[in-house]
């Protein structure tokens, strides 16, 4: 399988007092076509901005500083803003988590799609709206040319994530990334949009980075996962070898402090403390501040990524050498 | 069952709706319409529901911060609907309520020791300032914050510690029931995991009686001992929490269960078996309130309103139930 989008050594930082801290540092990873990896990780650990910055959508004063981002073949980082913008939307389309913010509320959905088609390719009025409508039909959206016509206010957020998903895939991009796709949804409703993207994904072949917090999510559509932690990615693997034979200390903590419902009466495990702020990340291995197993040297030493299998990679010290 | 703490029936709380230049009142949002519950001392009772469904309201009720239509709301045998405010106040104690946005809800200008004393100041809870400063100590030491940080703001503390402080803040006053609402939902799951179990321990040490109210399944699974299911404004089944995941009798129920993503890779794909969105509440469908989306419906559930069927103690209303 030959990579759609790879990633590699990738460092943004943001201002932090006097000084810049990489939130996202040395960050590396690939995702082929009609695969879907899964960036995972809590809140601030770095992985929307990861998202952000593979597309150059890293709002100043954050800034790339190092790292090359392939995308089928060409490093995003080397084209001009010009050049950038037609990537965005042809070759590289965006979900967000929350669809009101990213539709414009005076505007007809319809013909914010339409616009999206006509922005890429010369095409008439009539046909953009005729091919918008297949596309609303092809997401679900019943009513499709009466909802042609509906402003975002007038509809559910469900039916707006599939306004999105079918404006992101109108010119059948290479690589569909999705922030937090079903965070905002109900339950219900976030079992219809899994459903959909995981037909539209067989489809059209497409890579999909996956990025989410809910490792309930990332089990019905991930092929991979990518845990990240602090700025950096820790434990890489296939979904089975993540989700039942995680290595890493912090990947299984998160797996054993989710109150699944198949655990009823057991007491949670706890990650104890909370993650630190950028400012304050330790040199060595970032989450030796909370760790279990922490060693002397976890803390200065930043540990290398060792391999389990060809496709499962942790970054600690901690991990004995011989157990399976 | 021992004696019930909290007994509502026949809850309504309606929200006019108004429109024209006079704002004359042209309909209702019915967001409680009709809902019965009872809540054992000690015990814990989970409402589940999707956004709107209208539990976030009947936990509002309760407090009477927003005022009921009709019916009861008998705690401790004594009815908090018929109240006028003075009679209600010496009972406001007796009932307290966690919120989801712990940063919403502290005062950012008052000092920790300030916002967790204020109650006990209103109630006459230890004698002088002296004396409240000690029980502030206490608190905080119970839920696992450092005592020495009492004179700190929030801004100054995480989102898990600022979630503690309203713990802390509701225990000041030695409620007897607490309501969570979503009081974990905005965390990340290995914090949320400390507050639950916290509150569990709490629960055990004083006896607590909680009503909790969240749309996260496998956080009610860990703490539920009974779990009423909510939509549309009216309670469709309520039951002891083992009996209503391993058997849910409810169409609706039946459907939320199996929307719920597993973290097991052998358990992959969830089931989209409730289609479409929540109709509103202002106007809700005749007949049964789900039929428009179950999978299940029949030609009467359009026409006439299934009336609450017991099984034991457990309840359903769903015409299905005859015929079993």
């Amino acid at each position: 399988m030959t990579a759609v989008l790879s990633v590699d050594g990738l460092e943004t930082s943001f201002p932090v007092g006097s000084r810049r801290v990489a939130v996202v540092d040395g960050v590396s990873f690939q995702v082929a076509a009609g695969e879907v990896l899964a960036l995972v990780g809590e809140s601030g650990c770095g992985k929307s901005v990861t998202a952000l910055s593979t597309l150059r959508l890293i709002p100043k004063p954050g800034h790339i500083d190092r790292g090359t981002i392939s995308l089928n073949g060409r490093n995003l980082l080397e084209l001009s803003v010009g050049d950038m913008r037609r990537v965005r939307g042809r070759e590289a389309a965006m979900i967000f988590q929350e669809p009101m913010t990213s539709l414009n509320p005076v505007q007809t959905v319809g013909s914010q799609v339409a616009e999206a088609i006509r922005l890429h390719e010369r095409t008439s009025a009539g046909d953009a709206r005729r091919r918008s409508i297949e596309l609303f039909d092809r997401v679900r959206i019943p009513d499709p040319d009466v909802r042609f016509d509906s402003f975002p206010h007038e509809m559910s957020g469900g039916l707006k994530q599939r306004v999105m998903i079918a404006m992101a895939l109108a010119l059948h991009p290479k690589l569909l990334i999705a922030d937090e796709p079903t965070t905002a949804l109900d339950v219900t409703i976030q079992a219809q949009i899994l459903e959909l993207l995981r037909e539209l994904q067989r489809e059209f072949d497409t890579a999909i980075l996956l990025i989410t917090h809910d490792l309930g999510v990332v089990n019905e559509l991930a092929d991979r996962i990518a845990v990240m932690y602090a700025g950096r990615i820790v434990e890489e693997g296939t979904r089975e070898e993540i989700l039942t034979h995680a290595r890493h200390p912090y990947t299984r903590g998160l797996l054993r402090s989710i109150p699944s419902l198949a655990r009823r009466g057991q007491r949670l495990e706890e990650i104890a403390g909370v993650v630190p702020p950028p400012r304050d990340w330790p040199a060595g291995c970032r989450f030796c501040t909370r760790c279990s197993e922490v060693l002397p040297r976890c803390e200065s030493e930043l540990p290398d990524a060792r391999n389990f299998s060809s496709t499962h990679s942790a970054r600690c010290f901690a991990i004995p050498e011989s157990a399976s | 069952m021992s004696e019930a703490l909290l007994r509502v029936s026949g809850l309504k709380t309606w929200f006019p709706i108004r429109s024209g230049v006079l704002q004359k009142v042209t309909g209702h949002v019915r967001a409680v319409d009709g809902v019965d519950l009872a809540i054992p001392t000690g015990s814990t009772l989970a409402l589940v529901g999707e956004s709107g469904c209208g539990k976030s309201t009947v936990g509002r009720t309760l407090l009477r911060l927003v005022e009921p239509l009709a019916g009861e709301i008998r705690f401790d045998g004594v009815d908090l609907a018929a109240l006028g405010q003075r009679a209600l106040q010496p009972y406001r104690r007796h009932i307290q309520i966690v919120f989801q946005d712990p940063m919403a809800s502290l005062d950012p200008r008052m000092r920790v020791r300030d916002i967790v004393a204020e109650g006990m100041h209103a109630f006459g809870i230890g004698a002088n300032a002296k004396e409240r400063t000690e029980r502030v100590a206490a608190l905080l030491r119970r839920v696992q914050l450092d005592p020495d940080q009492m004179h700190r703001y929030p801004h100054e503390f995480s989102g898990g510690q600022r979630q503690r402080i309203c713990i802390a803040r509701a225990l000041a006053v030695e409620p007897r029931l607490i309501i969570c609402d979503e009081a974990t939902s905005a965390l990340d799951v290995s914090i949320q995991a400390q507050i639950l179990n916290l509150l569990r321990d709490l629960q055990e040490e004083m006896g607590l009686t909680y009503l909790f109210i969240t749309h996260d399944l496998g956080v009610v699974r860990y703490l539920a001992s009974r779990v009423a299911v909510m939509y549309l404004g009216q309670i469709v089944e309520e039951g002891e929490t083992e009996q209503i995941f391993n058997h849910p009798r409810h169409p609706y129920t039946q459907g939320l269960l199996a929307a719920v993503p597993s973290v097991d890779p052998a358990r992959r794909g969830v089931v989209a078996q409730v289609r479409g969105d929540v109709p509103s509440p202002s106007n809700p469908p005749a007949g049964c309130r789900f039929h428009t989306r179950c999978p299940k419906v029949m030609d009467r559930c359009s026409r006439e309103e299934p009336a609450p069927k017991f099984k034991g103690d457990a309840m359903s209303r769903c015409f299905l139930e005859d015929s079993v």
